[in-house]
């Protein structure tokens, strides 16, 4: 179908952006890449009146990776955070799991820090969000505030923004030496949403030892779900970790629901093998990384 | 309802339309600007017959507002036909190989490889087929249109059929 009408702005500025956002309040929706949005205008499921077009705040458009974090701002595409060769060095986690969201195409116009604004429990970049304990920067025309990712998701396709606020960029976290992540989902086709997806961030020891794991999952509850994994495989040589029980107490933590693409026993039993398979992944990254000097 | 006026580049040739804020880009070529090559099938970014080239990137035109990409770029499927107006090298490649039979979806694969051929000159089976994982189609089966890939990527080097 097409999309019903609305009243378009193109602001040219960010303040100009936030005075917009603020006129126009609840009736108003930010357009970014809107590779989320327009479906859900063409399928008529949502008719905000105003759509405020971000398309030309060409400062929003970045992505910067220092050694401690790094900063994807409004208007990074999918394709520039995956393609950034220094965010990949300090956190290869935006790329191994950005390339799982949708295809090229759609990565081409669809932003990063949108794919967090419109939280599907499905998407890929809140989860990662999540696992990293990440934050978004939040600005409206009254100011600036930081949220952490566990306060941002707060249902299906609900977020903490309030009306007249943009979500201007997205913070993640470089995790600690001797760390190393993956992420891994099973889809009925590659690019498909995820029946459930899950990325783990595991953190060796001086004597390669695991000292911390945990682990985020998406498309198996109403925002994405982190399990703390530590106590199932803490205290262990880094090949001798027990996976399996890592997949068990996760299979106890999520509480999927059925639908009509899997039941929630399925999905739950994905949740268990995906953690034994992303767990071990992790663990070669972050032994590979020792190898390579610690970074 | 309030108008806009859209500036584009389509195939080359600069074109402006006037259109409501709510008019796809798909539907801007298509209507507006009478170039009806680029199909339009699901209407919400899953099928891919709608891909056309933005700024060199394919993107899916029914998820674009007009108005959004204003001064932009785009190659439809018309542009991808040779300098002297016959077959370009990927459309070629899809007759050779009978990577079509209907024919509504072929557009949208022709934008999606010959922009993907451009970065990926010589790709490898596996990576020919996830060139076009984005892209559906109910006839062939797909083998025909990975073979097209690999047959326009062997035209494009040679620079001759």
């Amino acid at each position: 179908m097409k999309p019903p009408a609305f009243t378009y702005h193109r602001p040219q500025t960010l303040p100009e952006a936030l005075d917009v956002l603020a006129q126009v309040g609840s009736d108003g929706k930010v357009l970014a890449g809107g590779q989320s949005l327009v479906p859900l205008l063409n399928m008529r499921l949502a008719a905000p009146a105003h759509l405020v077009d971000i398309n030309r705040l060409a400062e929003l458009a970045y992505v910067r990776a220092t050694q401690e974090v790094v900063r994807v701002g409004a208007l990074a595409r999918h394709a520039d955070t995956e393609r950034d060769t220094a965010a990949y060095r300090v956190l290869p986690l935006l790329r191994q799991a950005t390339a799982h969201v949708a295809h090229q195409t759609v990565r081409n116009r669809g932003t990063t820090v949108g794919s967090i604004a419109h939280a599907d429990p499905a998407g890929e970049l809140p989860g990662v969000l999540a696992l990293l304990d990440g934050g978004v920067e939040v600005a409206s025309a009254a100011g600036r505030r930081t949220v952490g990712a566990a306060e941002f998701f707060v249902g299906p396709l609900e977020s903490a923004l309030r009306p007249g606020e943009l979500a201007v960029e997205a913070v993640f976290p470089v995790p600690p030496a001797r760390s190393g992540t993956a992420w891994t989902e099973v889809s009925r086709r590659h690019g498909d949403y995820a029946l459930c997806g899950v990325g783990v961030l595991v953190t060796l020891d001086e004597d390669l030892r695991i000292a911390t794991a945990r682990a985020a999952y998406i498309s198996v509850g109403a925002t994405p779900v982190r399990v703390e994994l530590t106590e199932a495989v803490a205290d262990r040589a880094y090949d001798a970790a027990d996976w399996a029980a890592a997949g068990a107490l996760a299979r106890a933590a999520v509480e999927p629901d059925d639908d009509i693409h899997a039941t929630a026993a399925y999905r739950r039993h994905l949740v268990g093998v995906l953690t034994e398979r992303a767990g071990r992944a992790a663990v070669l990254s972050a032994v590979g990384g020792v190898g390579e000097g610690g970074e | 309802m309030t108008e806009h006026d859209v500036r584009l580049t389509v195939n080359g040739v600069p074109r402006t339309a006037r259109v409501p804020a709510r008019r796809l880009l798909s539907d801007c070529l298509r209507h507006d600007l009478g170039l009806t090559g680029t199909h339009v099938g699901c209407e919400h970014g899953v099928c891919g017959a709608c891909t056309v080239l933005v700024d060199g990137l394919p993107m899916r035109s029914c998820l674009l507002f007009a108005v959004s990409v204003d001064g932009a770029e785009v190659t439809t499927v018309e542009g991808c036909r040779a300098p002297d107006g016959g077959l370009g090298p990927v459309q070629q490649a899809f007759q050779d190989c009978h990577g079509l039979q209907c024919g509504f979806c072929t557009p949208g694969f022709v934008t999606t490889v010959t922009a993907y051929l451009r970065d990926h000159p010589d790709p490898t089976p596996e990576q020919a087929r996830e060139a076009v994982g984005g892209n559906l189609c109910r006839c062939t089966g797909y083998q025909n249109i990975v073979a097209s890939v690999l047959r326009a990527a062997e035209i494009t080097g040679d620079g001759q059929p």
